[in-house]
């Protein structure tokens, strides 16, 4: 037996789009093999389809094959994974605050001893064994180092502590063969980090293989034997960790070079070089998004990308400045003050933001077009109103001349001005959306994943769009986007946003390496220092 | 890896804690003492009203508990249950089953319907997660328009029944049923062995303080809580026994033990079934449902056990309720059960999401205090004995709305500070 577990060949479709082509994973026994690559790339389908979860028979299987310990496995779900020996340390805790960590380590897999009444009514109402609970929760706390006492409460745990409970809790499992760590490290400090890191090595010692994956190349480095790297759905390569860099496996990770990539003619006069937008300190809590301390300035007249993986804060970012999530710190917009949770406000100083959430904060969805376009520029500047004696009404005339124009403009294709936003295909309604940005008439505009869920010829236009605000009327625009072509196509400069903080600024040409060390939180200088 | 600190929490935020936590009971216990004083009425008599009142209502009460825990809120629609025992008592009378058989039997009618009753009502819950409050409290209206067309037109109509529940001439059951008669059905249970107040005290009190001693050679309580246990027995007895004026109090009240017996097995029930697998489910399922999903706990499942066995126990608290009562008001009797239970839980202290006996018991008192007092209270206070009445409505509505409102605002306070955190 060479392998713990082997996944050869693996094909996965959703609908029409391939999302894992021909991945194979091969395991060994005791060893910490890295998972490694961007958002998209195939990591979660990978570990969806060992775990045999729902979501993947509903949309039609995969094909290839598992081997466990050599033998061949079906996985139906993920109780089987289970008895498998397969276990998963969450990235969410998957712990209840008011229980005991024994009860937390035991849940749903008690110990209980038979009663009068459970003789008669079943094994439900056996009665727990308190005692040997806590003597089996001892043990599996004690093999990951940890010294707290296993009846106390896990709810006034820091949250280090919970991921060594979620821990110890996979091993208490019986049998247990092979541990998958989904991103462990994100929500630790850093020396919990590495006390997690040495917990994963004496467990492997022991003989249990890990699964580890992360975006952090520096823990890969320093914990992992091996290493494989998925791209797009591909499988990019494995390595030893002795025969690899920090550097090639960054490469390795974005890896798409000057491929298929579309870059817009240079701009003609030079920037003026002032200051647009400071942003000092910035902190945003934004769940899934926060942004911890974020220094940024931001140039009049650029197209700057905001880039970086998922959960690190770039989304944040144009969230927390517009005030729609609670946010502290400094931000001078043209050399003025701006304050921190008034969207009103930020509207009122010309910034204006096209969301990510387009059917959810965007757009008024059974609302027409011009009503979607007019709305918050009759709200915030009184715009579209005509005075009748002492009454000021809605002009339907000025509104509907106006999105005429903006649908002429932009090119959004619709039957009529009155037609229901909700009705419109994706790329059209982000369209109405930036639309109803530029009604505002803004210095400034935010615009958050433009491209998310609209198809390539759309996506075009709207980058196209953009490019043409800026070039005609140098309107300054902050585009977030998780699609780094898509930012490297159009920006005059990208920050990679890492861990809520500014990892890197790259130049659109700047090689793929840097792009990959920035994203896992290494910035550009201190690799060179290496 | 360094032990963690453990900090002996400052003594006034520990009562600040207590005081924020208990707001509402020690509101309603100053305003029990202060309706006290001013019903102007003797504290022998309201003593014995609120004796009868806890026998027959802590039962209901008590039936709240699993489903708080299990994280549903509180169950409104133990009202259905409370139908469901109607349904058994009137049927009782129908086929002429008296006295304690009659009790019995009205019970073991009441068993699987109430299950069935909560079978439905824990699937149509599982539906609704996060709104169970609301949603079995409207359960429980829409129910009672069913009761009606039951109890008017289906029995008597389609199911025959004899002139014992009809009255000649007139359609559907008769809106007053007598449960006395020949063997009488009224207090049967109560009357199965009822003793003195002073009687049940000493009792009581001997029990406790054997038990305790006992539980504490046993090593499973500790010193503290033995000694502190058999000193509260010890000095209630001895007040009763040498200070003239509380004797007085407590003269002529005599103790329904059987019914009181029940009660206590219930708090058992409560406690001993939180201990078992089952009861690990509960719980876990009340404080997260995903967790619970994710280990494999079959939560849809666990919600509707501990509805059922709240819908069937609530049949056997109004069981007790009418047989205390004597009358059964067939098309009344049931509408405020689960309002006056829940509003009872919600002063003793509970919450929407964690409930205890003792809370349960506490609550039921102050509750049932203030109802028993308000009328002359509001007579005296304000010269119009239906400003009291009024005040009854006021409290049990006040005291739900408030419940909710500071549930909504202590999650969302929750959520900010663990948003804070991170």
């Amino acid at each position: 037996m060479d392998y713990i577990l082997e996944m050869n060949n693996i094909h996965k479709h959703y609908g029409e789009s391939a999302v894992l082509r021909d991945v194979t994973l091969k395991v060994r026994p005791g060893e910490i093999h890295a998972l490694l690559g961007e958002n998209g790339a195939g990591k979660s389908t990978l570990m969806n389809i060992l775990f045999g979860m729902p979501v993947i028979h509903a949309t039609g299987g995969f094909k290839g094959e598992i081997r466990v310990a050599g033998q061949p496995v079906e996985i139906h779900s993920p109780q089987e994974a289970m008895k498998q020996g397969i276990g998963m340390v969450h990235q969410e805790f998957m712990l209840i605050p008011g229980f005991s960590i024994t009860e937390n380590i035991k849940l749903n897999r008690e110990i209980s001893h038979p009663n009068l009444v459970s003789r008669v009514l079943g094994h439900e109402l056996e009665s727990l064994d308190h005692t040997a609970m806590a003597k089996d929760a001892r043990l599996s706390l004690d093999s990951v180092g940890v010294s707290i006492a296993e009846g106390t409460r896990v709810g006034g745990l820091p949250v280090g502590y919970m991921q060594f409970v979620e821990i110890a809790r996979e091993i208490d499992k019986r049998g247990v063969r092979l541990l998958v760590f989904d991103e462990p490290t994100a929500v630790l400090t850093e020396s919990e980090a590495e006390q997690l890191l040495k917990v994963m090595k004496s467990i492997a010692d022991s003989g249990i293989a890990i699964i580890f994956i992360t975006h952090r190349l520096n823990e890969v480095m320093a914990a992992a034997d091996t290493v494989t790297v998925l791209r797009d759905g591909g499988l990019v390569g494995s390595r030893a960790i002795r025969e690899t860099s920090l550097t090639e496996m960054a490469g390795m990770m974005i890896g798409r070079g000057d491929e298929g990539l579309n870059r817009v003619a240079q701009r003609q006069q030079p920037l003026s070089g002032k200051i647009a937008l400071k942003v000092r300190d910035l902190v945003v809590d934004m769940p899934g998004e926060s942004v911890r301390g974020l220094d940024l300035d931001v140039m009049e007249g650029e197209i700057l990308g905001i880039g970086g993986l998922a959960g690190q804060g770039k989304v944040g970012l144009p969230n927390g400045v517009m005030g729609l999530y609670p946010a502290r710190g400094s931000v001078t917009l043209f050399d003025e003050d701006l304050p921190l949770n008034a969207p009103r406000q930020a509207l009122e100083a010309g910034l204006s933001m096209v969301s990510e959430d387009r059917r959810g904060v965007g757009l008024l969805l059974d609302e027409s077009i011009e009503d979607n376009i007019s709305f918050n520029a009759m709200q915030i500047k009184g715009s579209f109103f005509t005075g009748v004696g002492p009454l000021k009404i809605r002009s339907a005339r000025q509104v509907r001349e106006h999105a005429k124009k903006m649908i002429r403009d932009l090119d959004i294709r619709c039957t009529s001005p009155a037609q229901a936003s909700g009705t419109l295909s994706g790329g059209n309604q982000q369209k109405v959306c930036i639309a109803r940005a530029l009604t505002m008439d803004p210095r400034f505009l935010f615009v958050s994943e433009p491209t998310r869920g609209i198809d390539i010829g759309a996506k075009a236009l709207v980058l196209e769009t953009l490019v043409k605000l800026n070039r005609e009327y140098g309107l300054t625009i902050v585009m977030v986007s998780s699609e780094l072509m898509e930012l490297r196509s159009i920006c005059d400069r990208i920050v990679i946003v890492a861990e809520g903080r500014v990892a890197g600024i790259l130049q659109p040409d700047s090689p793929d390496t840097d792009f990959g060390l920035a994203m896992s939180g290494i910035s550009t200088q201190e690799e060179q220092q290496r | 890896m360094a032990e963690l600190q453990t900090k002996r929490p400052d003594a006034m935020k520990a009562i600040k804690a207590n005081l924020q936590e208990y707001i509402v009971t020690y509101v309603f216990l100053a305003l029990s003492v202060l309706f006290v004083i001013y019903s102007g009425r003797p504290l022998n008599d309201i003593f014995s009203q609120i004796m009868g009142r806890l026998s027959r209502n802590l039962f209901i009460v008590l039936a709240l508990i699993i489903p708080i825990i299990a994280g549903m809120g509180i169950n409104f629609a133990i009202t259905i249950g409370a139908m469901a025992a109607q349904v058994g008592l009137m049927l009782a009378i129908n086929f002429e089953l008296r006295g304690m058989t009659g009790l019995l039997a009205a019970a073991g009618i009441t068993l699987p319907l109430a299950a069935f009753f909560g079978f439905l009502i824990g699937s149509l819950l599982n539906k609704m997660k996060g709104q169970e409050t609301i949603g079995s409290l409207i359960l429980g209206y829409f129910a009672n328009g069913a009761y009606q067309l039951l109890f008017l037109f289906i029995f008597g109509k389609i199911i025959p029944l004899s002139d014992k529940v009809t009255i000649i001439g007139a359609t559907g059951v008769a809106n007053t049923l007598n449960l006395m008669g020949e063997p009488d059905m009224y207090m049967v249970l109560d009357r199965v062995w009822s003793v003195p107040f002073t009687t049940a005290l000493y009792g009581v009190s001997i029990l406790l303080v054997l038990g305790s001693i006992a539980l504490y050679l046993l090593k499973k309580m500790s010193l503290k809580k033995a000694v502190a246990l058999s000193a509260l027995a010890v000095i209630t007895s001895l007040c009763v026994m040498l200070i003239p004026s509380v004797a007085q109090i407590v003269k002529g009240t005599r103790v329904p033990m059987a019914t009181f017996v029940l009660v206590g097995l219930l708090c058992v029930f409560n406690v001993v079934i939180m201990r078992t697998r089952l009861g690990q489910k509960f719980r876990a399922v009340g404080q997260s449902r995903s967790v619970a999903n994710a280990s494999g706990i079959n939560v849809n499942r666990t919600r509707l056990i501990a509805i059922m066995i709240s819908t069937v126990l609530a049949g056997w608290g109004q069981i007790i309720f009418i047989q205390n009562l004597g009358t059964l008001q067939t098309y009344s009797a049931h509408e405020m059960v689960g309002l006056y239970a829940g509003a009872a839980i919600l002063v003793g202290g509970a919450s929407l999401n964690r409930a205890t006996n003792t809370q349960a018991v506490v609550g039921c008192l102050l509750f049932h205090i203030l109802f028993t007092v308000s009328q002359d209270a509001g007579k005296n206070l304000f010269g119009n004995a239906n400003i009291g009445e009024f005040f009854r409505v006021f409290i049990a509505y006040g005291v739900i709305a408030v419940a909710l409102v500071m549930h909504t605002w202590r999650s969302n306070q929750a959520s900010k500070k663990s948003a804070l955190q991170t």
